[in-house]
């Protein structure tokens, strides 16, 4: 069915939300990255099985959903029956009929599948009520766990496409990009450019065509946003592009997605086909003579394809090499043609601004950092998942009111934000209002929003050689400085952590920091040392504790470290032995094991499995 | 080793003849055939007018091509940050040392083949492995017999 005019979406809107509300409960199966990885697919098989076999009465197979990421990604498998709210965890196959059973068919809740308060032990029914969520403010991530992922008809329910129809039938470009730049929407790929700044340039570039391009390549280690939205909400992205490419002028675009997200492609191709038949791509939009037609692109697996100018080169079937910053790809982009590119959250948040308005958005957030930002929590923090908070909470109330605190009750010793090109921050830092301003100031900076943290087993040292490593491998190769000079800065360090470096080695690395950031071509080398940079900044006794005393605080590094069985502790389980893959230990049931030190690699395996606490490092 | 190259018309039909389809085209290729075959190369760079050195600059330049076979198992290993700090490195050095091969490589009966990722964006679950396309979550190194036996 073709929609042309914006009658015909408020109609089908209101046959969309009359007919959900035939559903009296909805089950909504978390699909996201992390729930999947845990097995979701299979639950949502099982419910299908079970609701086929039982045909309740007045409960259709409709009103089981399969949504985007929920977001508490530590309890998944998580299912949620609506509109209760009622939130179970770490849900299995074999709990499915009993789910069935007593929350469908009847009122009643499982209590062992509830979330444990662990400030007073006591069992939380809705999610509403969990702190976790409490204290979030959902605006890119609005419909991730509250629609099926694969159904645009979802998606138009809770307004979608509403903002497109707006656009097309009463706003010309200009008035989108003044809306957009007064919104004070800024980029959150990482740099933070204002958003509508680049519209504007683009819109009034002569040659032609203009492109409109999604950068979906969520390289940084750590980082799960966008992956979670080109997933759970394809469309709010398609619409937000759409959107660009009217202000813009542009009437192609292309959504470049990285090679590690199969899934994204999937689901962001389907729906590009819905909102096809719905007219909502193709010729003549909402019957107005404005047309844009959208292409989903797959990297090729190079982090590099993150920066602009490769992604593009990419995008044309090329090798995705940068090129230098003082010709700005708004102006001479794809095909050297005027080109916006903005990434998948920036999308995500159009429509909203479109619907709700400039004033509204601008009021959340700080002054200079409107709106909300989107973070994957992950690492050592109690409960890693997905969340989106308004522009100015400060780290502390991230990672302990949000994310309940270190793993373990462990120390909290930094917290990294911004992938390989940001830096670790320390507990003094906890305090900082997280904002694009705030966090470069801090050496560190926004980055597309992977926020990991670490405690005190995690050695800072060995976290800089580690992005090094990284950025070493995802070089390009074509300027000297981000070629070989982190080369080099990943040798150095990796001396360090050898127990080879020498005090004058860090003077050293400053000032070759400093040349690389000077002369690299593009962002990769330009902020490649930054995660040196700023752990030898907050943590430079950490580093001289390497150098001189040949110790890692850590008890990370290998070459530093020992391991060895305490006699008193063992109990000759034989659980290290098997678990050793180099043959290091040897001892008999029922007797001390010994670890053979010149057949240890220190890889930790035994530690792991020892259940007695009897593996000591030192 | 000998590989079926009927398939390849058909591949290169479903893309229009033209420069930017060369990164799609090699992603069916190494889909179809497990890696990218010679004669695959040449035959891409025929049929999109484009030399043969930019199709092998290409096929070099990203991580998801490769010019060797690949085994019947594929276990990616991710080396994001979160699934580093979370001890994914031990995990990678037990499948290593269990299969005699180093990440990139394929064992020489061409079972399996280890790679290193750098995020699958499941960071929640980390360490993260994915066999063959199916994702293994808060992987312990007790579990890498398992993770061998296909799941």
């Amino acid at each position: 069915m073709r929609i042309d005019k914006p009658a015909q979406l408020t109609k089908l809107r209101k046959e969309l939300v009359a007919s959900e509300k035939n559903h009296t409960k909805k089950i909504m199966v978390c699909c996201g990255p992390g729930c999947l990885a845990n097995g979701s697919a299979e639950i949502v098989e099982e419910f299908r099985k079970v609701i086929k076999k039982k045909r309740i009465k007045g409960f259709k197979v409709e009103a089981l959903k399969e949504t985007g990421c929920h977001g508490f990604c530590a309890l998944g498998p998580l299912v949620v029956i609506e509109p209760s709210g009622t939130f179970y965890t770490k849900v299995k196959p074999k709990d499915v009929e009993e789910i069935i059973d007593k929350s469908i068919r009847k009122d009643e809740t499982i209590e062992r599948l509830l979330y444990d308060d662990p400030s007073n032990g006591k069992k939380i029914e809705s999610y509403h009520d969990i702190p976790f969520y409490a204290r979030q403010k959902r605006i890119a991530l609005r419909n991730l766990g509250h629609i099926d992922q694969y159904k645009i008809d979802e998606y138009i329910a809770v307004d979608g496409y509403s903002a497109l129809s707006k656009v097309l039938t009463k706003m010309k470009p200009d008035q989108v990009i003044s809306e957009v730049s007064r919104s004070g929407l800024r980029g959150r790929g990482g740099a933070g450019f204002p958003a509508g700044r680049k519209w504007a340039t683009c819109a009034k570039a002569d040659d032609t065509p203009h492109y409109v391009i999604c950068n979906g390549d969520e390289g940084d280690p750590g980082a799960f946003m966008d992956r979670s939205i080109m997933e759970g909400d394809p469309h709010s992205v398609i619409e937000g592009m759409i959107i660009a490419a009217y202000a813009v002028g542009a009437h192609e675009g292309y959504i470049y997605v990285r090679e590690e997200y199969p899934l994204a492609v999937d689901n962001l191709k389907l729906a590009i086909q819905q909102a096809t038949e719905y007219g909502f791509l193709g010729e003549n939009i909402f019957g107005s003579d404005f047309s844009f037609t959208l292409n989903v692109s797959r990297g090729g697996g190079a982090f590099v394809c993150g920066e602009s100018s490769a992604l593009m080169k990419s995008v044309a079937g090329k090798v995705g090499e940068p090129r230098a910053k003082y010709v700005r790809s708004v102006l001479k982009g794809l095909y050297d043609k005027p080109t916006v590119l903005n990434n998948v959250e920036t999308y995500a948040n159009v429509p909203v601004i479109i619907d709700k308005g400039h004033k509204w958005f601008s009021s959340i957030g700080t002054s200079k950092s409107t709106g909300t930002k989107a973070f994957s929590l992950v690492g050592k923090v109690s409960n890693t998942g997905l969340i989106e908070v308004p522009m100015g909470t400060t780290l502390r109330e991230i990672i302990y009111d949000i994310g309940g605190g270190i793993l373990n009750d462990r120390p909290f010793k930094a917290v990294q934000t911004g992938g390989p090109s940001g830096g670790c921050l320390p507990e003094s830092k906890l305090d900082l209002p997280v904002d694009f301003d705030t966090l470069t100031e801090a050496y560190s900076m926004m980055g597309s929003g992977g926020m990991i943290i670490m405690d005190d087993e995690t050695c800072v040292v060995d976290v800089a050689k580690y992005f090094l490593a990284f950025l070493v491998d995802e070089s390009c190769g074509k300027c000297v400085p981000c070629r070989e000079g982190l080369f080099q800065l990943h040798k150095m360090v990796k001396n360090i952590t050898d127990g080879n470096g020498k005090e004058e080695d860090l003077e050293k690395m400053e000032r070759l920091s400093d040349v690389i950031i000077k002369s690299s071509l593009c962002g990769l080398g330009k902020s490649g040392p930054n995660p040196f940079i700023s752990t030898v900044r907050y943590f430079r006794d950490e580093y001289l504790t390497h150098i001189k005393d040949k110790k890692c605080p850590a008890k990370v590094c290998r070459e530093l470290i020992r391991f060895d069985i305490i006699d008193d502790k063992c109990d000759g389980c034989m659980a290290c032995l098997s678990a050793c893959a180099f043959d290091a230990i040897t001892g008999k049931k029922n007797e001390v094991h010994v670890i053979d030190q010149e057949k240890c690699t220190k890889c930790g395996a035994c530690k792991t499995v020892c259940t007695r606490d009897a593996i000591k490092v030192s | 080793m000998k590989k079926d190259m009927n398939k390849l018309p058909k591949i290169l039909g479903s893309h229009p003849k033209d420069q930017q389809s060369l990164i799609a085209v090699l992603q069916d290729i190494q889909k179809e055939y497990n890696y990218l075959p010679a004669d695959a190369l040449k035959q891409v760079a025929e049929y999109l007018s484009v030399p043969l050195s930019k199709v092998f600059s290409v096929s070099t330049f990203y991580n998801a091509f490769s010019l060797t076979p690949k085994g019947d198992s594929v276990i990616k290993v991710c080396m994001g940050t979160t699934c580093h700090i979370r001890g994914a490195g031990q995990i990678l050095e037990q499948l290593e040392k269990k299969l005699n091969i180093h990440a990139g490589e394929t064992t020489p009966d061409l079972k399996y083949s280890i790679e290193v990722v750098n995020c699958v964006g499941a960071c929640s679950m980390a360490p993260v492995v994915i066999v063959n396309d199916k994702y293994y979550g808060s992987v312990k190194i007790s579990d890498t017999k398992k993770l061998l036996r296909g799941g």
